[in-house]
């Protein structure tokens, strides 16, 4: 079965949304929408850094995107004014990722495929790195569940119940940084912090708790994924992107149906 | 009567300007102990440091060993973008059956919001799911930071009454950090008047008709606190009266 190639890119998209689609949901609460776009376009360095040092990409973009992830969640939690000094950060790891590609021979590189994914060529080993990833992501937020909940509704309410933020906050950094080098091969890094954020945006008009946006927005990850692998194929358009457009489809759809939802 | 929490000697901030300087504070089992202050006078830098947020720079915290917290905050700011009803809100972090949270609820007033969101709930019933959440966890203490801020006048009378009623009830020790008074000054065993650092304390009456508690709130634009204070004081009263209007 895993001999299809179309089997591995769903296999693929859907280790990614069951991640991505909890973890989003942090993402849109605690509105770090920047932070994981930051995160993201460092993976384009540590690709080039993989490359060059001949070491895995996976490995390469998870210490890049953790390092930039640790720094980002450093400056926040100092109390940045962090808007601009992002912005900096994000464009200046992507720019410089770009540039330290280029010295990599053309041979080995097909930029596009890291920038939008290469979701159709995923490997067997890619599958199990993804999947791996992917339930090491769950297992980490259903672990620290309620504590990551307390603390992203505010920290002070959390440290009276003994909950310390900082602590919470390096849980969702990590998993930041472990799905971003997940989603790399999927939609690649411009479009990871898409699949972070509209599942999860799209999940709140129908939820009514935490806990059944995350599940809602999961399940919209995985529709887009189906909707968006199928339109490539059907249209032949590239993959990574047409799963985010059809992620931004059910977004549209949900706003329009959360009005409905909510005439009561 | 133990003691949960003492301070000695305690300030809190850069040495330069500290937020609060040699503070001591304590407060024992069931007492209710009302800290008041003008706004930037060091009332949150006080409950944060008490409750082990912030670490003194000078002096001492001692807390009873396994004392449990219940902390109502100052403010809550739910983000729209996530949704929580009543009655999730009050099994964070710990788990409530619906049996203990619908018990919880009638007892704070505000029976049979479990499933209403906490972004749709009046300031009234917000402060009651705060306080019922703090109590669920049994508190030794009960910390309620401002908790009757964008409240009504009767609705700031009913809070405290409840407060009062529910401490009586399981007991706890109840600090209130607080700048209107009247009615918190009957409920209070003990009044602490907080500038950066304690001016005076005492008794509610005495508190009062101290001179520092006066300098502090007199004739300054926290009028309506000298107006509610002066109902225990008649000759005053003229005085308060005019300083309200002048606003």
């Amino acid at each position: 079965m895993l001999d299809d190639f179309l089997v591995r890119a769903g296999l693929a998209g859907a280790g990614l949304a069951l991640a991505a689609g909890p973890l989003g949901c942090f993402v849109v609460w605690r509105r770090m929408a920047y932070f994981g776009d930051a995160t993201a376009h460092a993976a384009i360095l540590g690709v080039a850094l993989a490359l060059m040092l001949d070491v895995s990409l996976v490995a390469g973009t998870l210490a890049v995107a953790l390092a930039m992830a640790l720094v980002v969640a450093g400056l926040v939690g100092r109390g940045h004014a962090i808007d601009a000094t992002l912005g900096v950060l994000s464009h200046s790891a992507l720019a410089i990722g770009l540039v330290a590609i280029s010295f990599v021979p053309a041979v080995r590189v097909d930029l596009s495929s890291y920038l939008f994914g290469d979701i159709l060529a995923v490997g067997r080993g890619d599958l199990a790195v993804i999947w791996a990833g992917s339930v090491l992501v769950l297992g980490l937020l259903l672990w620290r569940w309620s504590a990551l909940l307390t603390a992203t509704l505010n920290e002070e309410l959390a440290f009276s119940a003994g909950i310390r933020a900082e602590r919470e906050r390096l849980v969702l950094t990590v998993a930041l940084a472990i799905v971003v080098a997940l989603a790399i091969k999927v939609v690649g890094a411009l479009l990871i912090a898409a699949m972070l954020i509209i599942p999860a945006a799209a999940a709140r008009s129908f939820a009514s708790t935490p806990e059944s946006m995350a599940v809602i927005a999961t399940m919209l990850g995985l529709v887009s994924v189906g909707v968006g692998l199928e339109a490539s194929l059907v249209v032949d358009t590239p993959a990574g992107p047409s799963i985010v457009a059809s992620a931004a489809a059910v977004y549209a759809v949900s706003v329009i149906g959360g009005v409905v939802w909510r005439r009561d | 009567m133990s003691v949960l929490i003492e301070t000695s000697g305690m300030s809190v901030g850069y040495t330069g300007q500290p937020a609060l300087r040699d503070v001591d504070f304590t407060i024992a089992s069931g007492e209710i102990v009302t800290v008041v202050g003008p706004n930037g006078s060091g009332k949150s830098t006080l409950v944060k440091t008490l409750m082990g947020l912030l670490k003194p720079t000078a002096g001492k915290v001692r807390r009873a060993e396994g004392l449990r917290i219940g902390y109502v905050p100052q403010r809550l700011h739910i983000d729209t973008t996530l949704p929580m009803t009543v009655a999730r809100f009050l099994s964070l972090p710990d788990r409530r059956t619906p049996d203990e949270t619908a018990r919880m609820l009638r007892r704070v007033g505000a029976p049979g919001l479990e499933a209403r969101q906490m972004t749709r709930l009046s300031g009234g019933q917000f402060q009651r799911v705060l306080l019922a959440r703090a109590l669920l966890a049994r508190p030794g203490l009960l910390i309620l930071d401002e908790p009757t801020q964008g409240l009504d006048q009767p609705g700031v009378a009913d809070f405290y009454r409840l407060i009062e009623e529910v401490r009586r009830e399981l007991g706890c020790a109840v600090l209130l950090v607080s700048h209107d008074l009247h009615v918190v000054m009957r409920a209070s065993d003990r009044v602490i008047c907080l500038n950066g650092h304690v001016c005076c304390e005492g008794t509610p009456e005495s508190v009062v008709s101290a001179p520092e508690y006066r300098a502090l709130f007199g004739g300054e634009a926290q009028g309506a606190l000298a107006l509610y204070a002066h109902h225990h004081d008649h000759s005053h009263e003229r005085d308060g009266a005019e300083t309200e209007h002048a606003h």
